[in-house]
């Protein structure tokens, strides 16, 4: 498990990018080793930095989207390319393995699942999959048997970030579940016309409220208020819905 | 210019102290009602970070992070309660 | 010490010698914000002057419109390193706003729909140098500029030209303002870099 206290404060430091690829065709992960990881939970997150030579610089945030401890000591962070994005649109298209990355982290004690027996329900708007599936990744790691729902919200089937791990796990982690939810456009034969997350979708995917399920929102501020909204209405307890609202600044 | 969340101030508050403090419960000077660090609603990250209550939208928390220094300013808040590991446990953690 | 992250250019931006130290100068124009954007319907928009013994002032949209009213083109710098050049506003100069009010203070908190506030003394806002301006490049200001109306005040730093403008308090001592409290320069001033308090 984690190794002991990282005590004091949290300070950047350099990591090297060693491997990287594509989730999709907007979508890359990165592979890095950072010197003395401290470890971290599965939902937490790191701040980047980019420096320019003149001095100029952008920092942003990207949930860490690997469980650990990792047989190489790695970290992984999925970054989805946003249009205009000064930092996404260099984390996806001009880093190069070898290169370094600077960060702080890891942060966030709040929004992290931890081993426990309750079932889980993860609610995943575009991007915000990333931190529920470091969750997912950590369940498989200690062979979680908690029943886990994710129900995942995307534009296109071109757009689902790990759709071939996702189907693995759904077969070989006994009581995972998984619900994709398509707004734009949707696979050939689906019985549902394109929209967004409903009531009726949180209802039938998701846990019963007392089944007392831990609950796990995270995507663009918008899709974060309805899907809570929603699953206060069908009577979960609000003070067991954990949120993490993804600003969309590029 | 979007609204986060209060996980969003993680790393600058981590800089600051040395324990998380998104899990931290905040009492609203404006209108009373506690809440989680973390669903503050946030703005900025310039000038600084504004974090308001999701109950009343008051200002409970700005932070402005200088290049040597960092401000915090609480006056919107009459506490902060912050979890911290039981005495005497190894696992303090990663957070 | 930060790294140099390889290849990394950020957005468009130049640094010149005609802007002030550590400034680049931007094509686009950022929005930065402390909170949700203020929806003020112009029926109900209200501009206030208060003086020192509680006099005020007010103008109403409508009588706000009838005022004297000027194009101005002005350089902005924003205290997060981006700087506009000729910038074209039109709006009332505090000149005119100020020529029906008797006052002996020499600072004032400009105040903005949405609880923001910014200290400015009184000196920095007249002599041509401050408007509360409603146009923006050829249009009417959008709400996440600072729309309907916006102080102008752009010898400083461009957090002291308050969005939503909707008053100004007049103060016998400088006071710090919202971002003033949070460590933010009490006077602002881009050509000695005054950013953060004590600089």
């Amino acid at each position: 498990m984690a190794r002991a206290a990282v005590s004091g404060r949290l300070t950047w430091r350099a990591a090297t990018v060693v491997a990287a690829r594509w989730e999709t065709s907007s979508v890359r992960t990165l592979v890095l080793e950072v010197p003395d990881w401290p470890g971290h939970l599965p939902g937490q997150h790191l701040d980047v930095r980019l420096t320019a030579p003149d001095g100029y610089s952008a920092q942003r945030s990207y949930s860490i989207a690997s469980a650990w401890p990792d047989e190489e000591g790695h970290i992984e962070l999925t970054v989805q390319r946003v249009e205009d994005g000064e930092v996404s649109s260099y984390l996806a298209d001009v880093l190069e393995v070898g290169q370094p990355l600077e960060l702080r982290g890891p942060v966030g004690g709040w929004f992290v699942w931890r081993d426990e027996p309750p079932p889980v329900l993860l609610v995943a708007g575009g991007s915000g999959v990333v931190p529920l599936m470091a969750m997912i990744r950590a369940r498989g790691e200690v062979r979680g048997r908690q029943p886990f729902r994710l129900i995942y919200s995307a534009r296109t089937p071109q757009d689902v970030c790990y759709a071939g791990e996702l189907a693995r796990r759904v077969r070989d982690d006994p009581g995972l579940d998984v619900r994709f939810v398509y707004t734009r456009k949707t696979p050939d034969g689906w019985p549902d016309p394109p929209g967004r997350i409903t009531v009726p979708i949180l209802n039938t995917y998701g846990w019963p409220p007392d089944f007392a399920p831990d609950l796990f929102v995270c995507g663009p501020t918008a899709f974060v208020e309805t899907a809570a909204d929603i699953l206060v209405a069908l009577g979960h307890d609000p003070k067991k819905i954990r949120t993490e609202r993804f600003g969309g600044t590029p | 210019m979007n609204e986060v969340d209060g996980n969003a101030m993680a790393g600058d508050l981590r800089e600051i102290f040395a324990v998380d403090l998104t899990a931290a419960v905040a009492t609203c000077a404006g209108c009373r009602e506690p809440c989680i660090v973390a669903t503050l609603r946030v703005w900025g990250p310039a000038p600084g970070l504004v974090a308001r209550c999701p109950s009343c939208d008051d200002v409970v928390l700005r932070l402005v992070r200088g290049p040597e220094r960092a401000w915090l300013d609480l006056r919107g808040a009459i506490s902060l309660q912050v979890p911290l590991p039981p005495a005497g446990s190894l696992a303090e953690g990663p957070a | 010490m930060s790294i140099i992250s390889p290849g990394f250019g950020g957005r468009r931006r130049s640094s010149r010698p005609d802007l002030p130290p550590g400034q680049y100068l931007t094509h686009d124009f950022p929005v930065l914000s402390a909170g949700p954007t203020p929806r003020i319907p112009l029926d109900r928009w209200q501009f206030t002057i208060t003086d020192e013994v509680g006099g005020k002032h007010s103008w109403s949209w409508r009588e706000f419109q009838e005022l004297p009213a000027e194009d101005v083109t002005v350089d902005i710098h924003c205290v997060t390193k981006w700087s506009k050049l000729g910038t074209t506003w039109r709006g009332v100069a505090l000149d005119t706003l100020f020529e029906s009010v008797e006052t002996t203070a020499d600072y004032t908190m400009v105040h903005g729909y949405g609880g923001y506030t910014t200290n400015v003394p009184l000196e920095d806002l007249l002599d041509g140098k401050a408007w509360v301006a409603y146009r923006f490049d050829g249009d009417d200001l959008a709400p996440e500029h600072g729309g309907p109306a916006r102080l102008v005040v752009p010898h400083l730093y461009f957090w002291k030209s308050a969005k939503w403008v909707n008053g100004i308090e007049m103060l016998q001592q400088d006071e710090p303002g919202f971002w003033e409290v949070a460590g933010y320069h009490m006077y602002g001033d881009p050509w000695r870099e005054q950013r953060y308090q004590g600089d």
